[in-house]
């Protein structure tokens, strides 16, 4: 029987394949978004910062940056998913390609405050050109979401889904 | 009295506040001043919102239900790498920011908004390189709910980049704090 590999070797394999997914895109390091991997669950983080803010009096978090917060973490659990059984398989993934996406509805609930805000996304459905993603948003509270978002997204066609 | 005692403005994405600020510029939009100065004084105000100003946003025009922003191109906010497209979370803090000034700048003029959603479709990707102008209508409004419509284009204004509907809260002066 095949012996199992060390936990460094498989954490080394997924952190980098993760970071190589996000050092590429310039907007994700503008906006300062982090994600936490524990196995194959991420979750998004937006430490907070003062340029996020839409409303300085209150002070509130702007809609568009919690909109671009949502949205990005459905990507990224989007190409984390596609990109995880070729990962663990040993393949080289640092070429995966985003998908794009088509369109994304926000609900916002509460008022974003001026703290982190972190987010889970679940890929409900994903075929080989299109998928459905729903992400949640939180900030101090896991069950008090303050937004949530449905977003349709186009696959990155490559020579094995082709 | 026909000044208001207190305006609220909302953030776009979520609460309403007051602000000496926002005072001046919609009690500015009332008291029917030039077309130039509303643009300024709007400018100044989306300058002071932290987030427009940090992605680099600019008001064009604004006035009657409709608000036009402009987002320059800034490879800080690009989203693919390889084409040096601009990030969709950027054009959709530009469609909200728009159609959130679109509401403030409807002839009933509101206490104050938030939005409640926003759906934004993606057409095509932006030209890297072009600005992006974004141009919002609130096409109605009831006592507590505004409807808004915006489109996202770059330096080829005969195919959108993007377009949104949205709703947002109305804070009308009955319900408003004074």
């Amino acid at each position: 029987m095949k012996r199992p590999e060390s936990v460094q070797v498989i954490k080394q394999r997924r952190d980098t394949a993760l970071q190589s997914l996000l050092a590429g895109v310039p907007y994700i390091q503008f906006m300062g978004f982090k994600f936490d991997r524990r196995g194959d669950e991420l979750t998004g983080v937006m430490p907070y910062q003062d340029m996020l803010i839409g409303n300085p009096m209150l002070p509130a978090l702007h809609g568009g940056a919690t909109a671009a917060f949502l949205e990005t973490t459905a990507i990224v659990e989007l190409s984390w998913a596609m990109m995880w059984d070729r990962m663990e398989a040993g393949e080289d993934v640092a070429e995966q390609r985003l998908p794009k996406t088509i369109d994304f509805t926000v609900d916002y609930l509460r008022t974003g405050l001026p703290r982190d805000a972190y987010a889970r996304a679940t890929v409900n459905r994903s075929g080989r050109r299109y998928a459905s993603v729903h992400v949640e948003a939180w900030q101090d509270n896991r069950s008090r979401l303050f937004a949530q978002a449905t977003g349709h997204f186009l696959m990155p066609q490559t020579d094995q889904n082709t | 009295m026909s000044l208001r005692p207190s305006r609220f403005w909302g953030n776009w994405g979520q609460h309403c506040y007051d602000l000496g600020l926002v005072r001046t510029f919609t009690a500015g939009f009332k008291q029917g001043m030039s077309k130039e100065r509303q643009t300024m004084i709007a400018k100044q105000f989306i300058s002071a919102l932290p987030h427009a100003h940090a992605l680099g946003m600019d008001v064009t025009e604004i006035g009657d239900g409709h608000a036009t922003i402009t987002l320059p191109y800034d490879e800080r906010l690009v989203g693919d790498p390889e084409t040096g497209v601009i990030h969709g979370g950027a054009v959709s803090a530009l469609l909200d920011t728009c159609a959130g000034a679109s509401v403030m700048v409807h002839e009933s003029l509101p206490l104050g908004t938030a939005t409640l959603g926003l759906r934004i479709d993606y057409m095509r990707p932006a030209t890297p390189g072009d600005m992006i102008t974004a141009r919002a209508e609130c096409y109605h409004v009831t006592r507590s709910v505004a409807f808004v419509r915006a489109t996202a284009m770059d330096a080829d204004s005969s195919r959108p980049v993007a377009t949104a509907t949205g709703a947002f809260t109305i804070q009308t002066e009955k319900k408003g704090k004074s």
